[in-house]
């Protein structure tokens, strides 16, 4: 726990963070430009398990490994996801949402 | 004012500020340089609150491996100097609305919960050997489920990222 900072602070940075990226997720047209805004998301909500877990509950470290584990899902995610833009771009010459519902059968 | 207060607020800062650029630049490769700035400074954030080995583990994997990862598919996808067009009023109303009713609601109940004060549990150091303790035990407080469970699912993204991505040579082999 740091001195002086209450725990309403860091939750309030968090939750800025997380609307940001919401708001990136809609404006965005481009499919890497809407998968930053995912991270964006995934991040804010890693640093509130590890302020949860710092401020609340000291003697686990219960949010730690969730910070921990979805730290490993977001690197799955965005290796499943970047493979799957490269294989888009690769047929439609762009990556634009608005083109991708041309992938289907 | 100490100084942890002081870079706690700094590190505050760049996170939104960043936050704001990564969405709103018109350039992509600059919108992935603000990202990197965005995770390292989560990064010491992880490292006020001590937790050395997840700001470790954070600027390994976020700005070492996915920012990299990010760059070299914005290489492959676009040309350097793409300029995005604007967004379109409807969507742009429709995300910053979204956003500023979605985080006055949550800081609203962030303020009013009444988080307690005062923790009297003794704190449990996050060193290594805690944390290889508790991630490979299987007694109370052990993550050895999760964590085997984490391996196979990065197996299988591994594994489905390689076939999604691999050139299919039978077909169209003019591309």
């Amino acid at each position: 726990m740091i001195e002086g900072i209450p725990i309403q602070h860091f939750l309030i940075v968090s939750t800025l963070m997380f609307f940001i990226g919401v708001a990136g997720f809609i404006m965005r047209r481009n499919l890497i430009t809407i998968l930053m805004a995912i991270e964006l998301i995934l991040n804010s909500v890693n640093i509130n398990f590890v302020i949860f877990n710092r401020y609340l509950y000291p003697d686990q470290l219960q949010g730690h490994f969730f910070a921990i584990f979805v730290v490993g899902i977001a690197a799955a995610e965005a290796s499943v996801a970047i493979a799957l833009i490269i294989n888009i771009y690769r047929k439609l010459k762009n990556i634009d949402v608005e083109n991708v519902n041309e992938l289907r059968y | 004012m100490s100084f942890n207060v002081v870079m706690f607020y700094v590190f505050s800062a760049i996170i939104l500020i960043f936050s704001l650029l990564t969405i709103t630049s018109r350039r992509i490769l600059r919108a992935a340089v603000y990202l990197l700035f965005v995770l390292i400074a989560t990064a010491g954030i992880y490292f006020l609150l001590e937790y050395q080995f997840m700001a470790a583990v954070q600027l390994t994997l976020y700005a070492g491996g996915i920012v990299v990862l990010i760059i070299f598919s914005i290489l492959l996808t676009h040309h350097i100097s793409h300029l995005f067009e604007k967004p379109e009023l409807t969507k742009l109303l429709m995300g910053s609305g979204v956003a500023v009713v979605g985080s006055f609601v949550t800081i609203y109940t962030i303020l009013t919960y009444p988080f307690p004060e005062i923790v009297t549990t003794t704190p449990l150091p996050a060193t290594m050997e805690n944390i290889g303790t508790q991630l490979l035990g299987v007694e109370k407080n052990g993550y050895v489920l999760p964590f085997e469970l984490i391996s196979i699912l990065l197996l299988a993204a591994m594994i489905g990222a390689i076939v999604i991505a691999k050139k299919d040579k039978s077909k169209n082999s003019e591309i």
